[in-house]
């Protein structure tokens, strides 16, 4: 798309010419991360410009134009993050990030809610910061059930029903998972807790933008959203907590009484101002961007399968994130392939990369064998992403693959016939 | 993870990858590690009647420093005796390639290989011997 290579010009003209000069030495990185983080929109930054310098007041000034004008801002930019999710403005607290928001979230309504209702659901591919606020609140002695997830790493609707009790105060899913993009059916899952009258939060992190999301149509109470998903900066993100009916949280940082009592601190206005223009942008051109992200995923998986044999997509085909592919490339292990396509940022499964030297959770929880695991890669496409750029990473990867597994002792005795799992290996 | 110039060169431009007939008398074979621990080496020695080891070969599915492991102590191994080879130790690969801490079982991966083709060879030829 021209229009969106043209947006990612720099606006200081020397940054960009020295950076270019530089990439004639080097081959230009090509970015397949976008789950990780995405770049900040330029339209974004320029909107979050004035709010450092001219604009720069305490939105919480209460006696002079510095501080109504940055409350305006504030205000804009709440009105905008409200819009893209059906919600109202005064539903919407703002914070760091889609961690703290989730730590708010289930924190905030467990201990206001938890003397007479001590139990939470959550599920088992979570993100770490909702899987360990609720180890947390396990310490402290509520009680928590993960629900497992199908081998297309969507839960069973009939066991989160049969999950909830009388005890039940919230039930958090994630609407999109970060690894393996797989979309949760927010819609059953909402009907499901207004029925039994348990809150429903979900963290959309990875969700906002890629789906269309209506916290009326979907019954959802609470939910968790993060600035530097969506082409916003980092550091700031939001929680939206209903109004009718009302869900209250205790508050987990405390002080002036911002943000009506539920999250204390000055509020960062070029912060807010950017995650609301991002979201803005979204409102215009999700549509478009969505399409396009879609058939980029969807003829890139058909060139590695044109290309490849023995590689598997991880999380269900259907219902999935546009910009995410998570493959695994059988038989050949995902460091050793990210050293050899080192010009391509994409991020893998394998143990090896990982600090726990553990293979990941979540696809370890979709029940794929810890092999295969160990030989994944999320492939994530964005905004900025090209044709170009995908075939030249389709290429790298796949020559990889072949230098890889000609090398692998696994791959020769899959051709052979043996089958790996006859093999008594010692485990180390 | 910042790797070293000698690692990064094995890994790049392995030495020796391939197979021999492990069906072969000359040949000691040894297959260790698992798939499910995200690394396997297979380390194959051709023996001359003499004791001396005359060609190796490896394949490996693992990481990039496993894959150095293997193809330096392929290298290493070639013109030595059985004794000599099987006196290598991890350690010593583990600085060659300037191995991290948390690579540093690779190398323990490669030392294993190794004994385990060299004890292959012999169990081969000693029942050969035996039947004889
Ligand atoms: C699903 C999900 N939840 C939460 C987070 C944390 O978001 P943030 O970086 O805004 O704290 C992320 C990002 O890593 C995520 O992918």
């Amino acid at each position: 798309m021209q229009r969106a290579r043209k947006r990612v010009t720099l606006p200081d003209k020397r940054v960009s010419e020295e950076a270019f000069n530089m990439n004639e030495l080097k081959a230009k990185p090509i970015y397949l991360d976008y789950q990780a983080t995405t770049p900040t929109d330029p339209r974004v930054v320029e909107a979050m410009l004035p709010y450092f310098t001219e604009k720069f007041g305490n939105p919480h000034s209460r006696n002079h134009s510095f501080g109504w004008e940055a409350e305006d801002a504030v205000e804009v930019a709440r009105a905008q993050v409200a819009k893209i999710i059906g919600a109202s403005a005064k539903e919407i607290i703002f914070t760091s990030g889609a961690t703290e928001s989730n730590n708010l979230a289930l924190k905030g309504v467990m201990k206001f809610y938890g003397k007479k209702k001590p139990h939470l659901i959550t599920v088992v591919t979570e993100h770490k910061c909702v899987l360990d606020s609720a180890r947390h609140l396990e310490q402290e002695g509520y009680k928590v059930t993960y629900l497992g997830v199908k081998e297309n790493g969507l839960i069973d609707l009939e066991e989160l029903k049969a999950a909830i009790t009388d005890e039940t105060a919230l039930v958090s899913v994630m609407a999109v998972n970060n690894e393996i993009g797989v979309i949760q059916p927010l819609k059953e899952i909402g009907a499901i807790c207004r029925e039994r009258k348990v809150f429903f939060h979900t963290d959309c992190a990875q969700a906002v933008g890629k789906i269309d999301l209506d916290v009326e149509d979907m019954n959802i109470d609470l939910m968790s959203i993060s600035g530097h998903k969506i082409y916003g900066p980092k550091g700031v993100g939001a929680l939206f907590v209903r109004r009718r009916p009302r869900v209250r949280v205790i508050a987990q940082i405390t002080g002036g009484g911002q943000e009506r009592g539920m999250r204390s601190g000055t509020l960062p206005t070029p912060l807010i101002v950017g995650l609301g223009k991002a979201c803005d942008i979204l409102s215009n051109e999700m549509a478009e961007e969505n399409a396009r992200l879609t058939e980029l995923r969807d003829y890139t998986l058909a060139r590695f399968r044109d290309r490849l044999a023995d590689i598997y997509l991880n999380g269900d085909e259907k219902e999935r994130v546009c910009g995410n592919l998570n493959v695994s490339f059988a038989y050949v292990e995902g460091e050793s392939l990210l050293m050899d396509i080192k010009n391509i940022a994409v991020s893998s499964g394998s143990a090896c990369t990982s600090a726990s030297l553990e293979p990941s959770y979540v696809l370890r929880a979709l029940g794929v064998d810890e092999e295969l695991a160990h030989t994944s890669l999320r492939i994530g496409i964005g905004r900025y992403t090209t044709k170009e750029e995908l075939d030249t990473a389709v290429d790298a990867i796949c020559t990889a693959v072949e230098r890889l597994r000609e090398m692998s002792p696994l791959w020769e005795m899959a051709q052979e016939g043996i089958d790996l799992k006859s093999i008594e290996w010692a485990e180390h | 993870m910042a790797y070293s110039e000698k690692l990064i060169d094995h890994y790049e431009n392995p030495r020796n990858v391939g197979s021999m007939d492990k069906n072969e008398l000359s040949v000691g074979t040894g297959l260790v590690g698992a798939p499910a621990c995200g690394d396997v080496m297979k380390l194959q020695i051709k023996v001359t009647p003499e004791g001396i080891i005359e060609d190796a070969k490896f394949k490996t599915f693992g990481c990039g420093s496993a894959i150095a492991s293997s193809s330096l102590i392929t290298e290493w191994v070639k013109g030595k005796s059985l004794d000599e080879a099987g006196a290598i130790k991890n350690s010593q690969i583990a600085e060659e390639l300037a191995l991290p801490p948390v690579k540093v079982h690779c190398s323990i991966l490669a030392e294993d290989a190794i004994k385990a083709a060299i004890s292959d060879y012999k169990s081969k030829n000693s029942a050969a011997d035996a039947a004889e």
